[in-house]
Parts: C-alpha cells; sequence; structure tokens
C-alpha cells in the first residue's frame, strides 16, 4: 500500500523548506524529499540572507540560526586591470538590531532551516533523488522516488528542485533552459583567523563587508564578481551568463584565478586557506523567462520559477517568500475544502503578484536584454571611468580643464556622443 | 589558462562517487565529434569534466562533477547530453555550499 500526504515538497533549500514549514505547522501532513545526504549538502550560494523574507516565518530566528556577520558596509567596485573605482556605504545604522542582512554558509543553514521544518512536524528523508512525477492525465499525483517501492503519492507537489527545475521540465511543464537566461558563477572560500578578517575589512565583533564587481574581471562578459566576508573566511567568486561563456573561450576556474590575482583583490585573501571551490548556475532570465508556475497539482518555487532578482543580487529571499505563498494557497484550499487544481492555485500566483517578488520581476523585465545587446557596459565603461579617475588624480603639470577636455574626448572617441546618450537611455528605461 | 589545474580545486572538495552509474552521458559520439563546432562543455564546465581528446572525440567523467547544469543547457544546438542527478545520497556532498 502506497503512502499518500496532503502535500510533497521536492527539495530542501530555502524555498522547499519555507514551503514545508509553513505547511507542516499549520497541519498538513507533509513529506518532504531531499537528494542530499543532509539538507544544504546539494546546495550553493554566495551568500547572504535578507532577515525580511524569514522573519516573517520565523520571527526568532537569530535566536540559534548559524549566521555569520551581519553587514554594515557594501562596496562597489568597478574594476579595470590594475585599478578599481567604487563606493563605498558603510553606517553605523546597520549595527542597530535587529540586523537586516548576515553572510551566511548554507550548508549548516539548511540544515538549521531543516531541523525547524522537523520540528513543525514534517517527514524529512533525505539520500533520496526524485526521478519523475507521477501523473494522472494533466494532473500531478505523487512522485517517484530511487528508493525501493519509490511511489509517493500526495495531492499537491512543490517542486522546490532548484535551477535546472528537472522535474517539471521531464513532465513537459516548460522547455530546457536558454544559456541566456542563466548565469554560471564559481565560487571559492578561504578560511583565516578572525582577527585577520577584522583588520583587513576594519571590523569588530560579528560586522560585515560586501564587496560586489563588475568591470574586466568578466573579460566582456555580462557578469560580476563578488567577495563576502564570513566569521572565519571569505567568500570570493565571479558569476556570467552562460551564453557568454559560450562565446568567450575561458575556462570558469581560469577566470575565477585571474580575479583571484587582481592587485585590488589578492591583498584581501592572501594567506587564506581555500577549503571548498563550487558552481553553481543562477537563473537570471527575469521575467520574460519565468515558466508557468502552477498546474494541476503542482507548483513551482524558488529557483526551478526563475524567482532571482539580478540586479539586486536577491534569491534566497524571493525563494523563501514563493515557498510561504505556495504553502499558504494550499492551506487556504484545504480548510475551505477546495481542490487543489489548476483553476484554485491560480490564487498561488495572485499572492505573489500582490507581493514583492512578482512586482520586482516586472520591473527590471527589460534588464536582461539590455546587457546581453550592450556588453559596453561590462567592457568599455570600467576601463574609461578608470583611466578618467587617473587622469583627474595625476598631477602632471597640464591644468584640469585640459584633463577634462580629455577625459570628454576618450568618453567619445570610445562609444560615440549617441552611444553614451543611447547607453544612459537605456539604462535609465531598464531601471524606470 | 592550462597552467590553472582545477584537479586541484577540485581536491578539497567531498565526494561520494557512484561508480559504475555516471549521472551524464554523451547520447551521440558522432555528433560531438562530426556536427559540433563549438565544443563548449569542454571550456565552459566549471570542474573540467569534459575533455576534448587527440582524435576529435569529446569525452566525459563525471566524477568531479559539481552538478551545476552547465554542459547540459550549453549543448542547446545538438541536445546531445543525457544528463540526471545523481541517485540519492551519492555527488558532490558540499561541506559550506
Amino acid at each position: 500500500m502506497a503512502e499518500k500526504f496532503d502535500v510533497i515538497v521536492v527539495g530542501a533549500g530555502p524555498s522547499g523548506n519555507s514551503a514545508a514549514y509553513t505547511l507542516a505547522k499549520a497541519g498538513l501532513s507533509v513529506l518532504q524529499i531531499e537528494r542530499g545526504e543532509s539538507p544544504g549538502s546539494k546546495n550553493v550560494q554566495g551568500a547572504i540572507l535578507y532577515s525580511d523574507a524569514l522573519e516573517r516565518m520565523i520571527p526568532d530566528f537569530r535566536d540559534d540560526a548559524p549566521l555569520e556577520r551581519h553587514i554594515i558596509e557594501q562596496r562597489m567596485w568597478v574594476l579595470d586591470d590594475e585599478s578599481y573605482i567604487g563606493s563605498h556605504y558603510r553606517s553605523d545604522a546597520f549595527n542597530k538590531e535587529p540586523y537586516n542582512r548576515y553572510t551566511m554558509i548554507r550548508s549548516q543553514f539548511d540544515k538549521w532551516f531543516s531541523e525547524r521544518v522537523k520540528a513543525a512536524g514534517a517527514l524529512v528523508i533525505c539520500e533520496t533523488t526524485v526521478s519523475h512525477l507521477l501523473l494522472d492525465g494533466e494532473r500531478v499525483i505523487g512522485v517517484m522516488t530511487d528508493r525501493q517501492g519509490g511511489e509517493i503519492y500526495a495531492d499537491a507537489v512543490i517542486l522546490a528542485d532548484g535551477v535546472n527545475s528537472l522535474l517539471a521540465k521531464k513532465a513537459g511543464f516548460h522547455p530546457e533552459l536558454q544559456p541566456k537566461d542563466v548565469a554560471l558563477a564559481v565560487k571559492e572560500i578561504h578560511f583565516m583567523p578572525q582577527e585577520l578578517i577584522e583588520q583587513r575589512f576594519n571590523v569588530k565583533g560579528t560586522e560585515g563587508v560586501v564587496i560586489e564587481m563588475v568591470g574586466k574581471i568578466t573579460k566582456g562578459m555580462m557578469g560580476t564578481g563578488f567577495l563576502y566576508t564570513n566569521s572565519e573566511s571569505v567568500t570570493i567568486g565571479v558569476g556570467c551568463m552562460l551564453s557568454d561563456f559560450k562565446k568567450q573561450g575561458t575556462t570558469p576556474y581560469a577566470l575565477l584565478e585571474e580575479m583571484k590575482a587582481h592587485p585590488a583583490i589578492k591583498p584581501l585573501i592572501q594567506g587564506g586557506e581555500m577549503k571548498e571551490y563550487t558552481a553553481h548556475l543562477i537563473p537570471e532570465g527575469g521575467y520574460n523567462a519565468m515558466p508557468p508556475i502552477y498546474g494541476e497539482g503542482w507548483m513551482i518555487v524558488g529557483d526551478a520559477g526563475m524567482f532571482v532578482n539580478a540586479v539586486h543580487r536577491e534569491g534566497s529571499n524571493l525563494a523563501m517568500t514563493t515557498g510561504m505563498h505556495a504553502a499558504e494557497t494550499l492551506i487556504e484550499l484545504k480548510n475551505e475544502g477546495k481542490a487543489f487544481s489548476a483553476a484554485n492555485l491560480k490564487r498561488y500566483q495572485a499572492k505573489l503578484d500582490e507581493s514583492f517578488v512578482m512586482k520586482d520581476m516586472k520591473k527590471y523585465k527589460n534588464m536582461p536584454d539590455v546587457f546581453h545587446s550592450n556588453p559596453q557596459f561590462f567592457n568599455d565603461y570600467p576601463e574609461m571611468l578608470s583611466n578618467a579617475a587617473r587622469t583627474m588624480l595625476t598631477v602632471d603639470g597640464v591644468d584640469k580643464k585640459s584633463k577634462e577636455r580629455e577625459i570628454r574626448g576618450t568618453f567619445r572617441r570610445r562609444r560615440s556622443l549617441f552611444g553614451l546618450l543611447g547607453d544612459t537611455f537605456k539604462l535609465w528605461r531598464a531601471f524606470e | 589558462m592550462s597552467a590553472i589545474k582545477v584537479e586541484e580545486k577540485l581536491f578539497q572538495n567531498r565526494y561520494k562517487v557512484d561508480s559504475g552509474h555516471p549521472h551524464i552521458s554523451i547520447i551521440d559520439e558522432d555528433k560531438c565529434r562530426n556536427d559540433c563546432q563549438a565544443q563548449a562543455c569542454t571550456v565552459c564546465c566549471p570542474a573540467g569534466c569534459w575533455t576534448m581528446e587527440g582524435n576529435g572525440q569529446v569525452t566525459v567523467i563525471s566524477d568531479g562533477c559539481l552538478e551545476c547544469g552547465t554542459c547540459r543547457i550549453i549543448c542547446d544546438e545538438h541536445h546531445n547530453v543525457e544528463w540526471d542527478y545523481p541517485r540519492g545520497g551519492y555527488g558532490i556532498l558540499f561541506k559550506f555550499g
């Protein structure tokens, strides 16, 4: 006799854990299936945790969640081969509790979250891969796992299986991802003594710094680099659109290695001990690339649904919010005695439309296209900015007015006046 | 470029290899050799699992795979990659993620 649950959640990342936690807390019978040896062991993130989304579900998460540092300073760097020009924003306002942003280590965080899910009453099984969905016509009625007698049934299945979203694809709910809609990010974690981090980044206690980078480190590809401070380690990585990687001909690890050797970055990681190298795809296609997110007996949450705000580097908060709303939809329908049909699950979409999730997805819907067709944002501008700064700051007997004229000339030569105006307009349109 | 050994990076990682059950395979080897000009998998795989052999054949050894999905998605002209997740509990086991 096969088992049956109210809901099966596939995956134990932030979206799956949020869904399973919310459902179990409301008393529904929940089975959560994770393919890793423990929750988190297959998951990769930068990683920044935005408090808000988690706090709505677990107000006391700060009591025992494994958090690394709270962010008090954000640096935005534009790099050419030997320089960076940038802005730093540091405020003591970020030192007032409750803190708004933290660095975290995903394998530890997911494990912690999963303990909360179990405590709420969900059944969590690990080391189990779901091979495909069980369908009755259009309707999802369960999952097939790679365990013996692997069929498990449920009234609804929440697909929190991550960016590759294999299950929905195998079921024909959406086509394969396009290389232009995903970024490939690689990163390393370097351990070093806490005191060294405090000195290098001018922080104390659990204060932390985030550095986001654009420029020649991505060799003209659309992408960014990052460096995050953890308690006793620093995470450094770089990510670019897969379609650009395909054209460029540089291996991801070579790109990371060159970035680490940049004169502005090298001193920050010097002496650290590299303990892990990871890679992950980030679904950055935006609103226009989103798959359908619900149907007969199924819903998609998190990365699997392309819920990432690439411009603001947000993902896990969208994952948690979509997981929570998917769960709330099922809880409401269950209480009203309604079926988990596509017509009723439409409410999930409506909840997301009302929330920041879809508002932000829509706001930036043209951003991927703008950057795809205008590589100068990642190539020419960083160098032009750097040259301009160097020209102005070099005291060499040339008057400032002549220097300004020279800078204007360089900008126009490289990009033309219309090009510059056009770029400003395109950026303004995309952000507006 | 070749100076960078991805193996040295992967050496830091934890794996439970499912011997005899590779989760990635090439569907039609002739396609890689004859039809594919780019062979982007051999450059873009972040774990260097894909190699172009001297005879023009592309091979994949998925033991060091980070399970990102790059090779499958990047093969968008030929759709020649059979890609599934490893069996439960096997594959990469991230210590930190």
